[in-house]
């Protein structure tokens, strides 16, 4: 396990990153990344989730049995998850009302179980939680990169609708232009979003590597 | 009596895309000049508009793809589908919504599934369909048919190029003046007022088999898609499977409900069909391989077109029948696979 912190944070955010990299809980961010403020909104909820998950398996890890392990795991998220349901819709309740279902089913979110299993079941509590904290960073950055994507390319604004997180009189956010292209915000959007996403990582991977010397250059292919 | 005297090898000429595409370019030329006397100079800005981008999304991705450009450029094959784009567009689009449909279908329906040969989509049917789903607005202006007798308000081929431009017109030209509904969507609106197939034929739009101007348009397609298959060019069984998945349910249904659907024949001159069974559907990238795979391909292409024009939303759906069947040509394909001779296909399954 990497122990400095700066490097932890670059497995959360970058090289591990659970949406980006490890492509887990694909469903919210596909579905509820129309926005920024939705891909915001869910990927807190998640974040929260997950740093309260992984403390509670790490706390109980010496008593859960490993034959029944996943179960209790479910159990576990599933309880915190019902919290931060109840969280968002005391205080968030027009958000819980745009995000819907998603809430709920961030019970069945496998990045949440796979961090469970990998990392809290097998080391001490605060470890855990900063694992859940870069995780969960990595991936609530992720939703809102992909929701400011396909805002932008949508419906021409960013940050729009802000108040539902952040309270009082509804706000446009930054308008750009009237009206936009309409397919980023329906579903085909979010696939072509985040393999668009998961390409440029590639990408940029690819050429530090190439700066550094660990990979030749691709061959040229002319005239193939 | 003197037969020629050939020495061996007995090899055909050259299997070369750029004469390929070039000659599909050219079964569509008569058609062409029917759209462009027919729906006004729209198409021919459409169709330049359309291979620009093209062109241009072809040198970028193949230069990301460290390849020649000009090797991929001087197969045409970007330019046979900026014209089938061009003919799938309404005569008056805005420059942006047409360029957008190009470069969609080229840089990311052809090249980043493999570039050519390795496409699974149509591109040109992937960029109409990614414009129909994200501009459906700018999809609606077909300007009115020019017949002698009807009396349309024409635009000149300053103001076509104009409102391709900017998107505007000038204005003492409103929209509703010069714009007309399609055949297929005329039908699918008075049907869905419960009028009559007879009483919606009468409008000034439809002609005498399809609609007007169209069935002139489908005729010039018919005879460039006949000159592909003598030159052999393309093989019949697409087209012939196109034909008989549309007009055998289009038959038995009329036969059996002439009042709320229209006749076999105005399917095949309404819309889109003849261009799909010719030009669309015998791609031969996205289409299936073997000879029975084809026909079960057209077939299924023809069968989709029907069943979105009756009981879909849209009014066409050439598009959308190419695409759903460019998704099965793997399981056509392999269920499909001919005989190998010396081989036991029963011992091949298991």
């Amino acid at each position: 396990m990497p122990t400095s912190l700066t490097n932890r944070f670059k497995d959360g955010l970058w090289r591990e990153n659970p949406g980006l990299v490890q492509l887990l809980g694909l469903c919210p961010l596909l579905a509820v990344t129309g926005t920024f403020v939705n891909g915001l909104g869910l990927g807190v909820a998640t974040m929260m989730v997950l740093m309260a998950s992984n403390a509670l398996v790490s706390a109980t890890r010496r008593w859960i049995q490993p034959e029944i392990r996943i179960p209790i795991y479910v159990l576990i998220i599933a309880s915190l998850v019902t919290c931060i349901e109840l969280i968002f819709k005391a205080w968030f309740p027009a958000l819980d009302r745009t995000l819907g279902i998603f809430i709920p089913l961030i019970v069945t979110n496998c990045a949440i179980v796979a961090r469970a299993e990998i990392f809290a079941s097998r080391n001490t509590v605060a470890s855990s939680i900063l694992d859940g904290l870069v995780m969960g960073t990595g991936f609530a950055c992720l939703l809102m990169a992909i929701g400011a994507f396909r805002e932008l390319l949508g419906q021409g604004s960013i940050f729009s609708r802000m108040d539902l997180l952040l309270g009082g009189e509804p706000v446009l956010g930054i308008i750009l232009t009237d009206g936009g292209w309409l397919l980023m915000v329906l579903p085909p959007g979010a696939f072509f979003s985040l393999a668009l996403a998961i390409a440029a990582k590639n990408a940029i991977d690819r050429r530090r590597r190439e700066k550094r010397g660990t990979l030749s250059r691709r061959p040229r292919l002319l005239n193939r | 009596m003197d037969f020629p005297h050939r020495e061996a090898p007995y090899v055909g000429p050259k299997a070369d895309v750029a004469a390929l595409m070039l000659q599909v370019l050219a079964a569509l030329v008569p058609a062409a000049l029917a759209h462009i006397w027919f729906f006004g100079p729209g198409f021919l800005f459409n169709l330049l508009v359309a291979a620009i981008f093209a062109a241009a999304g072809e040198i970028v991705m193949l230069k990301l793809r460290s390849r020649q450009p000009e090797t991929g450029l001087s197969d045409f094959s970007a330019l046979v589908t900026a014209a089938l784009l061009a003919f799938a567009l309404p005569s008056l689009t805005p420059w942006w919504v047409t360029a957008s449909g190009a470069l969609f279908a080229i840089v990311i329906a052809k090249h980043l599934y493999g570039g050519l040969g390795f496409n699974i989509f149509n591109p040109a049917m992937a960029g109409y369909v990614m414009i129909l789903v994200a501009f459906p607005v700018h999809l609606n202006l077909w300007v009115a048919p020019r017949m002698g007798d009807i009396d349309y308000q024409t635009l000149t081929m300053l103001q076509t190029l104009q409102f391709t431009l900017t998107g505007l017109l000038p204005d003492s030209i409103s929209f509703d003046a010069i714009s007309r509904a399609t055949p297929l969507d005329a039908m699918k609106a008075g049907l869905n007022n419960m009028q009559t197939v007879t009483e919606i034929k009468a409008l000034p739009i439809m002609g005498s088999i399809g609609g007007r101007g169209w069935e002139w348009v489908g005729i010039f397609l018919a005879v460039g898609g006949i000159w592909l298959l003598i030159k052999k060019i393309i093989r019949w069984q697409i087209p012939a499977g196109v034909g008989i998945g549309l007009l055998l349910p289009a038959t038995i249904i009329y036969i059996l409900d002439p009042g709320a659907n229209p006749g076999p024949g105005f399917h095949l001159f309404g819309g889109g069909a003849i261009l799909c069974a010719f030009f669309i559907a015998t791609d031969p990238v996205s289409a299936a391989s073997s000879p029975k795979g084809r026909f079960v391909f057209g077939l299924g292409v023809g069968l989709l077109i029907y069943a979105i024009r009756r009981w879909g939303s849209y009014s066409d759906g050439v598009a959308f029948a190419i695409l759903i069947m460019n998704m099965s040509v793997p399981a056509i394909d392999y269920l499909t696979r001919p005989h190998i001779v010396g081989h036991d296909d029963e011992a091949e399954r298991h």
